[in-house]
């Protein structure tokens, strides 16, 4: 058997991922990315669009990035899709932030009651009053737990930064659960009032969770 | 047959797109490699110990993340806990921690956030509660993740954060913030969840390398 040395150059010239890498891409695997051009919502639906939220996976991982509104003093929020068409499961959830004036007032860590659910079908707000200056915008992650179970409900925990309406950054922690045992099969992302101007959003799927 | 010690030999991209494996380079493309994912079924404890049923553990990651997904416990108002080995067979490692939660009633009558002194640990060899009252309800469950930081280490403490969510045994939203660190410099080679009282009934935890 004749031997052919590899060089560098040989391998950094590749234009096709070898079949031994793309079959055992990592854990976090790639499922979607939306991103947003005027949009009034982004939704990730199982089985359209590539689009994989079942038992595939029991760790779902959404990113968020330089999500900027239309409309100035918005809140960026989520819905869930226990059934038919609307994101309304029900829900109970707990909300609180930290926030810091870019003029260095009023720091504090803050419960957000305006913002909690208490068995409730209306979207959860992931930031509030994101400001649509040019510069301005929303981003973090939220993973979504087991969202196939017709056992258990559905928990899901965020984490997320904005630039408020006002000029300050806002940390917000949003988590909780859909009280509901059907399976939640889509996820809705959008502001409380006008469109998604830009941003993505990545939805990953964790292997063997 | 003479082989070329010099000069460059070009293949095309189809030859090594074809190729089945890599020698010692890792196939893995991603950040997060998945470890071991052990499954509840009224069990006891949920053990994972390096060099164990494909456990790894060691220093081949100097972050490892933990998920846990719809664990449900046999006992109503069993707290979620972990404990750390650090030598011998306990999972005993002396451990000082911070805890904290969010939390909110279904009926939305309360709503708070809360620094909580019953489950934080101060140079305790005690399991560590990464969130407390679970319910055992048909329906209700915690869910969340743990970072450990460096378990390898035989010269810095060990440290750990959780997040965990749970539909809490009085029918309310909480979420655990859980920070702190093993206080030893001996390795930590195994890890073990339990619930406080009583067997964990059901729910999968989930071990990943951090590349």
């Amino acid at each position: 058997m004749s031997l052919v040395k590899y060089n560098d150059r040989s391998i950094r010239n590749l234009t096709t991922a070898p079949a031994a890498a793309a079959s055992s891409p990592g854990a976090l695997v790639h499922i979607k990315t939306l991103t947003a051009s005027s949009d009034g919502t982004l939704s990730f639906v199982n089985g359209s669009d590539s689009v994989v939220l079942d038992n595939t996976y029991s760790v779902y991982k959404f990113q968020f990035i330089n999500m900027h509104p239309a409309s100035n003093g918005v809140d960026f929020s989520v819905g869930f899709r226990d059934g038919g068409s609307a994101y309304d499961a029900t829900k109970t959830t707990v909300s609180f932030y930290a926030h810091h004036r870019e003029n260095d007032e009023t720091p504090a860590l803050t419960y957000s009651a305006g913002t909690d659910l208490a068995q409730s079908t209306a979207f959860e707000q992931l930031g509030a009053d994101t400001g649509n200056d040019n510069d301005q915008c929303h981003n973090g992650e939220m993973y979504l737990f087991n969202p196939s179970s017709t056992t258990f409900v559905k928990h899901f925990l965020s984490v997320g930064n904005s630039n408020h309406a006002d000029d300050y950054m806002q940390n917000h922690y949003h988590s909780g659960y859909c009280n509901v045992t059907a399976a939640i099969d889509a996820v809705q992302f959008k502001f409380s009032s006008g469109d998604i101007d830009a941003g993505t959003i990545k939805m990953y799927g964790i292997k063997e969770s | 047959m003479t082989l070329p010690t010099s000069g460059l030999i070009t293949i095309n991209d189809r030859g090594a797109r074809a190729a089945t494996t890599f020698g010692s380079v890792s196939a893995d493309g991603g950040n997060m490699v998945f470890i071991k994912k052990l499954t509840a079924s009224s069990s006891g404890t949920l053990d994972f110990v390096n060099g164990t049923s494909d456990v790894v553990l060691d220093s081949t990651y100097k972050e490892y993340m933990f998920t846990f997904s719809s664990m449900h416990p046999a006992t109503d108002g069993a707290h979620f806990q972990v404990g750390f080995r650090d030598g011998s067979t306990d999972y005993d490692a002396t451990k000082t921690s911070s805890f904290w939660r969010g939390q909110h009633e279904e009926s939305g009558s309360t709503s708070k956030i809360g620094y909580d002194t019953d489950f934080h640990l101060t140079q305790s060899t005690s399991f560590q509660t990464i969130i407390g009252s679970e319910s055992a309800d048909n329906d209700q469950a915690s869910s969340g993740y743990l970072h450990l930081f460096d378990p390898a280490s035989t010269t810095f403490v060990k440290h750990y954060i959780a997040v965990v969510s749970n539909s809490n045994l009085n029918d309310y939203a909480r979420v655990g913030y859980t920070a702190g660190y093993c206080n030893v410099t001996a390795a930590i080679d195994a890890v073990q969840f339990k619930m406080s009282s009583g067997d964990i009934d059901a729910g999968t935890i989930s071990l990943y390398g951090i590349l």
